[in-house]
């Protein structure tokens, strides 16, 4: 795993900072790289896909291309949403030439993150987790301007998309 | 023929095009070797298809060009910028051969012997003339200096080299004549060519050139009608214009709700324009079938060779269109299946002579629409399938018992060679029949929603139909509702709706509807998708639901679902690849209202639930009878006719049901008669005070059938088909009665056919009355009231003398009695002793031990068959088949004569 986040990160050029889009899921601040995504959607009216894995949401309709939906929360084992809470939003990203929404609660700003505050996994973190983490960026600005820092969790979203 | 030429000019157009860049590129990588035979095969094929067209002129300078071409090939002959302009001069006359003969049809006149001379002085190893004059003036200067011609290439790849850049962004026909310049003044310097200086040289070219492009105006055959277009454009185009259809629907709907005359006139243009566009996209991706053909005269002629056989190809429908994908997907099983044929199919001549049949066989293959699909056809005149076999094979494999055999009929069972694993190798040998990747050719036809199908007969043949939609991007589909979400059903499977109602019964936990005569399947769509928890009462909501009754192959079921919407026509898109293992569904779409669908594969929900699987057939006669006489449940059909309830006579006796107007009845010597079919029908009416129906009127007609002779029975109402168990009280005798049955809940009089069929003529049944002095004694034993009122008037009015039993019991009390007969005709199932226990208590010994019996039967398959001659019968007649029963009993009768004679 660490071996193929080294390659990973050795194939981007070396620039210092990295575009990510900040999304909270159940309270975790987790992050995508901006280039990677596609659209970013309010609230949708989703289709639930019967027997479908339970991550898969639904499908949705984006200008006419039906997209499928992943559940953030239910992909990273997270307790499901309260369902009086306001309904999430959709990251759309494309894998393997196809687009997918990923669930978030909500959705944050564009940062740019200096490449060499990713950290890879820590070997504790949740199995699950570290199949689908790409690392952790440290010491990310709390967005409401407080002086705390954060720890943002970059999501891998092939890995993310890897279901079944 | 000028298909054939307007088809040449398209092709070499297009190669043509080709050849001057890739003549350009060789100037410039004059070794390199792809180049070069990319470009001595287009010159290649030119000249070849010029040769079977009978272009003589085109033949020959293509012929000199590929001459030169091929040497350059070999690395025999270097090439040159020389050379190079040369082959672009062919290329040239070419392309002025072809416009004179896209203008007229035929090869201009001309002369080509100079350019020809010039060719074969470079393919006989002279350095080519630099751009060489008409006269052949040029042939001898350059023909002593044969060691000259690597000099002039050295030189020549830098020069040209350095132009191509230049002229490399310009039209292919331009750069081509720009060229020869160049080249000349890099070689002249280099090779002293005393031929250089002849100027007017391109002028015949020039004047070539123009032409070449396509002439719209002229009447010749006309090329420029037709414009290739990249399939992917058309893909793009397709995948636009079904978003377009979409957006307009949702477009509609919305105009609807509000009501806005001002959109409601701009919005229905926009209607109309989208179905035009959509319906031109999707024209444009039609092709006929007979694309998908043409490589099969060639296979079949190959494989007549191959096997010895004489095997002859026709083709119907070609012009069949259908969507290229269909086309594209249907291709190599259609081409299995001729060969399947060709090769398990039909018989060798030899064979063929001994059947009686023409020593040629023929494949059909014919393809014709039907309401929205494409029906296709591959048959053959050959062997057919031989069921037995396929018996043996399935048994040996264990894909069925022998039971669930012995309940098939023979259709059920040939269609095993559909399944998965029935195609090895084995089969091939000890089969000897089809099977070869049979599974492979149904598996690729349900892909694109088709369904696949047999007619076969033994020694006769075999047909595969094959049911394609026209198109798979847009179809048209039922929306369904189950479990809170709606789902599409493509339309294709679609054969009927039913409201579940009470009909709906459980089978311990297998829901099963009473359909008219049959039991179906049915499987509950919101416990398939386990949307049922959703659901508080599941087996209220399945009586409150529809039945939407699919069929698949010849698998009929039910899907119960809570809701039925509307049909609409959906663009089906496939489904994400995480979810490609979830097979119930074949693709998901967006519906008018913008929300997004999933739309439901029926052949996958058979497969899932097991109602698919080959075995449970739709074959509604073998299926339906056995569960008739297996409880003694019956279809009957119930009809009003004159005063009191309903009455009531078997369906399988009747032949037809019609509805005839008033005008159609006559009157002949005071009775009523039609003319139906050709022939006069005698109508008896059931009520004593029938009269005929007024003007205008209809008079509803139950038509039964005998060898050709029809008699109409006049009811006043046809009421309903239901299936019952038969159970006659006979009560009150009366006559046309066998007695009163409660059917429905209602207490039905159940009609004595036999009785009323005489009141259409005496002859009705004694037409075929044996002439032989002693009457022949025959044992009716059967259980039902029903059967042995409908057989002891039926034989009696044939000339037999008849005397029935109740049971088989009743039969040896008979025997015991000391009573003979010449032959014993028994049911097969009955309570105490059936019919196999009887004739096996028969064959023991007594004075019956040698009296033939015939088996009543509704099991006509071979398994049966099988066990009731083991157990002594000497022949099988189904139930209701009175001419069937006749033949058997002549035939008993008649080689008992035979045997007892000597």
């Amino acid at each position: 795993m660490d071996a193929a986040l080294a390659t990973r990160r050795a194939t981007v050029p070396a620039t210092a900072e990295t575009s990510v889009l900040t999304l909270t899921v159940a309270g975790q601040l987790c992050g995508v790289p901006v280039l990677g995504v596609r659209d970013i959607l309010g609230p949708q009216a989703i289709t639930p896909i019967p027997l479908a894995p339970p991550e898969v949401a639904g499908g949705l309709n984006l200008r006419g291309r039906i997209v499928t939906a992943v559940d953030l929360r239910r992909r990273l084992g997270l307790p499901s949403r309260d369902p009086n809470a306001s309904p999430p939003m959709s990251v759309v990203v494309e894998g393997g030439g196809e687009l997918y929404a990923l669930l978030a609660d909500s959705v944050g700003d564009v940062l740019a993150l200096p490449e060499a505050s990713l950290a890879p996994n820590p070997p504790t973190l949740d199995p699950l987790w570290r199949e689908v983490c790409a690392g952790v960026h440290q010491d990310v600005p709390d967005s409401s301007g407080g002086g705390a820092s954060r720890l943002l969790i970059m999501l891998d979203v092939e890995r993310i998309l890897d279901i079944g | 023929m000028d298909d054939l030429i307007a088809d040449f000019l398209t092709e070499t157009s297009e190669g043509l095009a080709g050849l001057d860049t890739a003549l350009l590129r060789l100037e410039r990588h004059p070794d390199d070797p792809r180049t070069i035979g990319e470009i001595f095969r287009l010159i290649h094929t030119i000249k070849g298809t010029c040769g079977f067209l009978g272009l003589g002129r085109l033949e020959r300078v293509a012929h000199a060009g590929e001459n030169v071409l091929g040497r350059y090939r070999d690395g025999s002959l270097a090439v040159t910028s020389g050379g190079v302009s040369l082959i672009l001069r062919v290329v040239d006359r070419v392309r002025e051969i072809m416009a004179g003969l896209e203008a007229s049809g035929n090869e201009p006149a001309g002369d080509d012997s100079a350019i020809i001379a010039e060719l074969d002085a470079v393919f006989a190893g002279h350095a080519p003339v630099e751009d060489a004059a008409p006269p052949p003036a040029g042939e001898p200067a350059g023909g002593t200096s044969g060691a000259t011609g690597p000099v002039v290439d050295a030189a020549a790849p830098s020069a040209p080299a350095a132009q191509a850049p230049a002229k490399g962004g310009a039209k292919p026909a331009r750069a081509r004549r720009a060229k020869p310049a160049p080249a000349e003044t890099a070689s002249a310097p280099a090779a002293p060519e005393p031929a250089t200086p002849e100027p007017p040289v391109p002028v015949p070219v020039r004047a070539a050139a123009p032409p070449a492009e396509p002439a719209p105006a002229t009447e010749g055959v006309g090329v420029a009608q037709t414009l290739r277009v990249n399939v992917d454009v058309l893909e793009s185009l397709m995948t636009l214009v079904s978003e377009l259809v979409l957006t307009r629907n949702q477009l509609l709907q919305l105009s609807r709700a509000r009501n806005d005359t001002a959109l409601t006139g701009p919005l229905q243009r926009l209607s109309h324009i989208t179905s035009e566009l959509q319906e031109g996209v999707m024209k444009t991706r039609m092709q006929p079938i007979g694309n998908a053909w043409k490589g099969l005269p060639r296979l079949v002629r190959d494989l007549s060779r191959e096997l010895g056989k004489k095997i002859e190809l026709e083709m119907r429908g070609a012009e069949t269109e259908l969507d290229r994908q269909v086309l594209e997907m249907i291709r190599d099983p259609l081409t299995h299946m001729v060969r399947n044929s060709g090769d398990h199919g039909l018989e060798g001549p030899a064979e063929r002579r001994e059947a009686g049949k023409p020593e040629a066989g023929r494949i059909i293959l014919d393809a014709y629409h039907e309401g929205g699909h494409i029906i296709i056809e591959v048959g053959d005149d050959g062997r057919g399938l031989p069921v037995e076999k396929i018996r043996a094979k399935v048994l040996a494999q264990g894909l069925a018992t022998e039971q669930e055999l012995a309940g098939m009929g023979e259709r059920d069972i040939q269609r095993f060679i559909f399944r998965a694993g029935f195609s090895t190798a084995a089969a091939v040998t000890s089969v000897s029949g089809r099977g070869v990747g049979m599974d492979v050719v149904k598996t690729n036809v349900e892909k694109i929603g088709g369904t696949i199908d047999l007619r076969s007969r033994e020694g006769k043949g075999t047909t595969f139909l094959i049911k394609i939609p026209l198109t798979l991007a847009i179809v048209s589909a039922l929306i369904v509702e189950a479990g809170g979400e709606r789902f599409a059903i493509p339309q294709i499977g679609v054969v009927e709706l039913v409201r579940a109602g009470d009909g709906v019964m459980h089978i311990k936990d297998a829901p099963v509807l009473r359909l008219r005569d049959r039991l179906l399947p049915l499987v509950s769509l919101s416990r398939l998708l386990r949307l049922d928890d959703r659901v508080p009462d599941a087996s209220a909501a399945e009586r409150g639901g529809f039945v939407v009754v699919t069929q698949v192959g010849q698998n009929l079921f039910g899907i119960i679902v809570d809701r039925v919407f509307d049909t609409e026509e959906i663009v089906v898109k496939p489904v994400a690849p995480i979810l490609r293992h979830v097979t119930m569904f074949s693709g998901n779409t967006i519906l008018g209202d913008g929300s997004v669908i999933m739309i439901l594969d029926p052949n996958g929900i058979a497969r899932a639930t097991g109602v698919g699987a080959e075995g449970v057939q739709e074959d509604r006669r073998s299926a339906a009878v056995t569960t008739a006489t297996s409880a003694e449940r019956l279809s009957l059909l119930l009809f009003r006719a004159g005063d009191g309830g309903p009455r009531a006579v078997p369906l399988g006796l009747v032949a037809r049901l019609e509805d005839l107007p008033a005008e159609r009845i006559e009157m002949s010597h005071g009775k009523p008669v039609v003319q139906y079919r050709g022939a006069l029908m005698p109508l008896v009416p059931m009520s004593d005070h029938w009269v005929p129906p007024a003007p205008g009127g209809r008079q509803a007609v139950l038509v039964f059938n005998d060898s050709g002779r029809a008699m109409g029975l006049a009811v006043d109402e046809i009421l309903d088909v239901v299936e019952e168990m038969l159970k006659i009280e006979s009560g009150q005798e009366r006559p046309g009665y066998l007695g009163t049955a409660v059917i429905s809940g209602r207490a039905t009089e159940v009609v004595d056919c036999a009785w009323w069929l005489r009141q259409a003529g005496d002859h009705w049944f004694g037409s075929n009355r044996s002439a032989s002095s002693r009457r022949t004694r025959v044992l009716v034993v059967e259980d039902s009231a029903f059967f042995r009122n409908m057989l002891v008037p039926a034989l009696s009015a044939a000339g037999f003398e008849v005397t029935a039993a109740a049971s088989g019991t009743q039969a040896l009390k008979l025997r015991e009695a000391g009573d003979s007969f010449d032959v014993i005709v028994s049911d097969i199932e009955m309570p105490e002793l059936d019919g196999l226990g009887l004739a096996r208590a028969v064959r023991d010994g007594g004075s019956w031990h040698e009296t033939p019996m015939i088996a009543l039967t509704s099991h006509t398959d071979d398994a049966s068959v099988r066990r009731s001659r083991e157990a002594g019968f000497m022949d099988h007649v189904p139930k209701f088949d009175r001419d069937a029963l006749l033949g058997a009993l002549r035939g008993c009768l008649a080689s008992v004569q035979a045997s007892g004679g000597n």
